[in-house]
Parts: C-alpha cells; sequence; structure tokens
C-alpha cells in the first residue's frame, strides 16, 4: 500500500468542501437538537431544497449572491411548512413529519415530474450552475499546493470552494456562539429543558422554536449550496443515509457544543476515507468494489451505536451535563 | 422593600382583615377580587374534572385551594393559567379577560405558577434558572440578541435581582450549579425564586410543600408570607391542612370539581361540606399524613396526563 497517498487522500477530507458543508449542516442541526432540543430527523432535506433552489435559479443566468439567497430562502419556507403544523404537538411529531419531508423533496426531485428545473434523477451537473460562483474567484487561475493539500484555484472541487465553504462554516460557528451566549440562546435551553416551564415564565415557546428551525434549517440550506458546488445536485446522494450521517458528526463532536459539529464532520470524513481506502487495499480479494461503500456505511452505524451507548456526550460534551435526571 | 420586611404583622392583618366581613360561603364575593371566574367547566370524556361557578380570589392575600384527591385542583390551576382549555367559562384577571389566552400570555400579564412535579430546567445553571425568569430582557428577541450592548445593561440587573433574591432562598452558594444537582426541595425553592423574578401580581403555587423535609418546610411557609407582605397575592394548593392553618387568609375547598365552602381556615375546618369531602374520600387517613396524600396526588395528576 502507498502510504503517502493514503495520507494525502485522508489529509484530503479534513478541508474538503464536502467536509465543511455536512459541518454547516450539524451546526444547524445543533441549533435544532442540541440547544433546541428539537429532533430533525430531515436535515438532508433541507439541505436539497436549498441546493433546488439554488441550482434552478444560478441556471436561469441569475448571479451567485441571488441564487444562493433563494436557496436559502427555498430551506426557510420548507422549515416553516414543516414548523407551522407540528411545533405545537410534541417533539416526535416532527421528527416524523421532517423524515417524510425529506424523502417527499428527493423523490419529487428524482421523478420526472419536474425535470425541466430537476432534471430527475440524473441530477443538475454542477457546471450549469456554478460558473458565476466561480467567475466571483478571487484567486488567480492555476494550481496551488500546500503540503499535501494541491488542487486546482478555480474549479468546482478547487481552492476557491473551499475558502468560501469554511469561511461560511466559521461565520457559523460565530453567529452560534453569539446567539447562544445571550438571552435568546438561554430561552432555547430552556425550552430543551422542559417546554412547560419556559411557557409558565411567559414566553412564547412556539415562536422559538419557530426561530431556531428556521435558522438551523437556513444554514441547512447553505451546505446544500456548498456540498453540490464540487459535483452536481443529485437527490439520491441526499437522502436519509446523509440526515444520518449529519447525526452522527454531531453526535461524534457533542450536541450542544460550539465546535463539536466542525471537529465531528473533520474526524469524521478523515476516519471514513480511512477506512474506505484500507478496505480498498486489503479486501478486494473477499469483497468486490462495489461492495465496500455499504460496508463503510455499515461501519458509520455500528460507530453511531456505539457513540450513544458508550459517550453520548461526544468528544466535546461534558458528561457531567447527560448524568443529570432529566426530569 | 425593607420597610414592608420590616412590618410584616400589620400588612398580614390588612388581609386578614380585609376578609373579616366576608360570608364564609362557597362563591361569595370578595371586597377587592384579583381573580373573578364564572361557569368554569372542564371534562375529560365522561367525567368532569372541574365545575365551578363562581370564585373569587381577594387581592393580596394568601388564598389556599384544598380538597381531596381527583377534586380538580390542579386542572383549576392549569384551566386559570392557560395550559388547558376548559369546555366552556369565563374569567378575568385584574380586571383582563384571560380565557383563551395562552400559558405564555397569561404569564406576561402577570399570572406566574408553579408545578406539582418540580420543572427545574436541569442543565441549566441555578442562575440561569432566575434569569430566565425575568421579564422585559430585550436580549431575548433574535435580533436584539446579536448585540450585546442592546441587552447588557438590563442582564446586569437581572443578574442582581437573582442573585437578591437567591440569597433571600439560600440558594446563592448553588448559583453555578446545575439545578438538575439540587435536591428535591431546594428545587421547589428555586421554581419559586424563578416564579417572582416576573414580579408578578400573583402567584399560583401548586403543591409548594409536597416532598419537601420539615424543616424546609418551615423555611417556604416564611418565604410565602414574605412574598404576600411584599404585595404580591398567593394562590396555593396544598394538602396538609396543619400548613394551610398556619398561613391561609381563606381557604377554598373543591370535591368532585365543585367548591363546596370558603371560609377563614378555622371556619372552614368543620364546616360539615368540609367533613364530607374528606371523610367520603379517605374515611380512615389522617388528613396531615402529608406522604400518603402526596402519593395519591400523583397518580391523579398522571391520570390526568394521560386523558390529555
Amino acid at each position: 500500500m502507498n502510504w503517502s497517498d493514503l495520507l494525502s487522500l485522508t489529509a484530503g477530507e479534513l478541508i474538503a468542501p464536502t467536509t465543511a458543508a455536512y459541518a454547516l449542516a450539524a451546526i444547524g442541526l445543533n441549533i435544532h437538537f442540541g440547544f433546541t432540543g428539537l429532533l430533525n430527523m430531515g436535515q438532508a432535506g433541507f439541505m436539497l431544497v436549498g441546493a433546488y433552489g439554488f441550482a434552478a435559479t444560478a441556471q436561469a443566468g441569475q448571479g451567485f449572491p441571488l441564487s444562493a439567497l433563494v436557496g436559502v430562502g427555498c430551506s426557510v419556507v420548507f422549515a416553516l411548512i414543516l414548523g407551522i403544523p407540528t411545533l405545537k404537538l410534541r417533539g416526535d411529531y416532527l421528527a416524523i413529519v421532517t423524515i417524510s419531508a425529506a424523502e417527499i423533496v428527493r423523490l419529487i426531485g428524482r421523478s420526472s415530474v419536474l425535470s425541466d428545473i430537476t432534471n430527475g434523477a440524473a441530477g443538475i451537473p454542477a457546471s450549469r450552475f456554478n460558473k458565476d460562483f466561480l467567475g466571483l474567484s478571487v484567486l488567480p487561475d492555476g494550481r496551488t499546493a500546500l503540503g499535501p493539500f494541491a488542487y486546482a484555484n478555480n474549479v468546482g472541487d478547487g481552492w476557491w470552494t473551499r475558502i468560501v465553504a469554511w469561511a461560511a462554516v466559521l461565520l457559523a460557528v460565530l453567529l452560534v456562539w453569539r446567539l447562544m451566549s445571550s438571552p435568546w440562546g438561554r430561552v432555547l435551553k430552556g425550552i430543551r429543558e422542559d417546554e412547560d416551564a419556559v411557557r409558565s415564565l411567559g414566553k412564547s415557546v412556539y415562536g422559538y422554536k419557530m426561530q431556531a428551525l428556521v435558522l438551523g434549517g437556513a444554514m441547512a440550506g447553505f451546505a446544500g449550496v456548498l456540498f453540490v458546488m464540487p459535483a452536481s445536485v443529485q437527490p439520491d446522494a441526499m437522502g436519509r443515509s446523509m440526515t444520518f450521517f449529519i447525526w452522527t458528526i454531531l453526535l461524534l463532536g457533542g450536541a450542544a457544543t460550539l465546535w463539536g459539529p466542525v471537529i465531528g464532520s473533520m474526524i469524521f470524513f478523515v476516519a471514513l476515507m480511512f477506512i474506505k481506502t484500507v478496505m480498498r487495499d486489503v479486501l478486494p480479494s473477499v469483497l468486490r468494489p462495489e461492495q465496500l461503500e455499504p460496508l463503510a456505511g455499515i461501519l458509520v452505524g455500528i460507530t453511531l451505536m456505539l457513540l450513544v451507548i458508550f459517550r453520548p456526550q461526544g468528544i466535546f460534551g461534558d458528561k457531567k451535563e447527560l448524568m443529570l435526571d432529566v426530569r | 422593600m425593607s420597610a414592608e420586611l420590616s412590618s410584616p404583622a400589620p400588612l398580614a392583618k390588612t388581609a386578614a382583615q380585609a376578609l373579616a366581613g366576608v360570608a364564609p360561603e362557597p362563591g361569595v364575593a370578595k371586597p377587592d377580587p384579583i381573580i373573578v371566574a364564572d361557569d368554569v367547566v372542564r371534562r375529560f370524556g365522561g367525567m368532569t374534572a372541574v365545575d365551578v361557578r363562581h370564585l373569587e380570589v381577594q387581592r393580596g392575600a394568601i388564598t389556599a385551594l384544598i380538597g381531596p384527591n381527583g377534586a380538580g385542583k390542579t386542572t383549576l390551576f392549569n384551566l386559570l393559567t392557560g395550559f388547558d382549555k376548559p369546555n366552556s367559562g369565563t374569567w378575568e384577571f385584574d380586571g383582563r379577560r384571560l380565557n383563551g389566552v395562552s400559558a405564555g400570555r397569561v404569564a406576561r400579564a402577570g399570572m406566574v405558577r408553579t408545578f406539582q412535579l418540580t420543572k427545574a430546567l436541569s442543565r441549566l445553571t441555578v442562575l440561569q434558572n432566575m434569569q430566565l425568569g425575568a421579564t422585559k430582557q430585550p436580549g431575548e428577541g433574535f435580533f436584539t440578541s446579536l448585540v450585546k450592548p442592546l441587552w447588557a445593561a438590563r442582564e446586569r440587573e437581572i443578574t442582581a435581582q437573582a442573585e437578591e433574591l437567591l440569597i433571600r432562598f439560600k440558594l446563592d452558594a448553588k448559583s453555578e450549579d446545575f439545578a438538575g444537582s439540587l435536591s428535591g426541595g431546594q428545587r421547589k425553592l428555586l421554581e419559586m425564586a424563578r416564579a417572582l423574578m416576573a414580579k408578578p401580581e400573583l402567584v399560583m403555587l401548586d403543591e409548594p410543600m409536597a416532598g419537601v423535609n420539615p424543616a424546609l418546610t418551615q423555611s417556604l411557609l416564611g418565604h410565602i408570607q414574605t412574598v404576600r407582605d411584599e404585595g404580591t397575592t398567593v394562590l396555593f394548593v396544598e394538602h396538609d391542612m396543619q400548613m394551610v392553618r398556619r398561613i391561609a387568609d381563606w381557604v377554598v375547598v373543591m370535591a368532585e370539581g365543585k367548591i363546596v365552602a370558603e371560609g377563614p381556615p378555622s371556619a372552614v375546618m368543620e364546616n360539615p361540606a368540609v367533613v364530607d369531602a374528606y371523610l367520603g374520600a379517605h374515611h380512615d387517613t389522617d388528613l396531615g399524613d402529608e406522604s400518603v396524600m402526596a402519593e395519591g396526588v400523583l397518580e391523579q395528576l398522571e391520570a390526568e396526563e394521560a386523558t390529555e
């Protein structure tokens, strides 16, 4: 096995646009689940809606800022539609509605109904919508190598996308820090602990839950925009497994922590790439290449289970906090 | 405040005096009512949990709501505070219609409640619990929360107020601990202190003494009287007749959803309707036996929750 290849492949995952997109989506989910206690089981749906909104607008020849805004706006509307009927009910209902709504979006996207916009199951290739984004680049054309990271500057999977994606992640972390150390964040955490108690103190719980759902959904919408930039809007790449990857990332890093989702995403993708690469090298006699991907998925599932059982607080979480009895 | 604190006796007297001329009968009108409720009915399936014709609660007094298990006390609390919706009925708080108003708005109107099963916000610190109780914090708005100068000043006021209350309730040493690490009695204290952060007109305490050890009961009783002496009206549900006799200015007795008697504590205990209500349900139970009553109430509440 070529160790330097292995290292550069796995190191590349550290700063990959996909890692950033997942980190941003996990930050959004952290606002939902970690801080407000909302069980959103359809974060990938928010991303897909955002990606479609963005791609459709960009395809029509609008600039990147407007397209991205439309993408995020679509996710906001999606959050409102899901939140209005369910946020007055118990938490489980939101979980059911979000997971089904995410599936509905994916299935509509891959069907032929809206194929003018979505291009059906084949998806929209990035070349149709990322020209304007790459045109905004301040980098000169060409390639840049920084240590193990060598990428072209101005292609979908290049430096410009990485810079914008990680800048967005940092901005989101900053926003979460500001919000969660403010009285607004305190109300959210109160709702997570006990809705009725917060209600009895005169807060409009429904309004706060809606704000949290919309904010986290908007972040997922922009994460969707970042996610499709290097490749394509592929509905089947943004389904349930994506939602569960985001959950794994959040729980790995630690829910209700500031950096948990970011570090969780980095560790997750580095580990996943490492496992896949090693398996590809070691197991070809036993498994065919197309069987490796599901095996990696199985390992993710097992990791998620082990995490919840043995380290529910994640890497950054405080075990003491979780030991408290909730009632 | 210190002036009021130093002279609780005269104030206590005024509350009792104001009620002195009131006839001890169900649904009687009070000289200065803060709550006026009419024809409040709540049914769970075929069972009528609450059927209150008329109820007035005197401003500035401590009113106790007592009655055997399943009498509908907690349900009436839930209705008045907007946590449950009645089948029919109207009520006013401070001259303002409050039926059909959401729980959050009821609290903002100045009527703050606590819960029988204490709702401490476990993974918030004691101080954060208190701060959450405060009102008029602009930083609780999404956009204003982003700009710290807009809310930092109010936050300092709130923190000072919270620390003062925590000292009064002897929780100041715990202020940085998670509320989940407090004992049951301390949680009761915290919940009461938190309710006072909003400076409410009326606090409604649902069994403040349940599950609290005798030593802490003493200080809880003292706190309730102090709250009254500072001008806040208190309405509380309680089972322990001794406690009720010690601090209540007025007692309202419920049985099977209806108000069966009202009056000053000493008179109410001898009322035949009250004796019937209690003896019918617990003919061989000591009314002062708190543990028996508290357990039964827990089951009742669970049953109520299950029907919702």
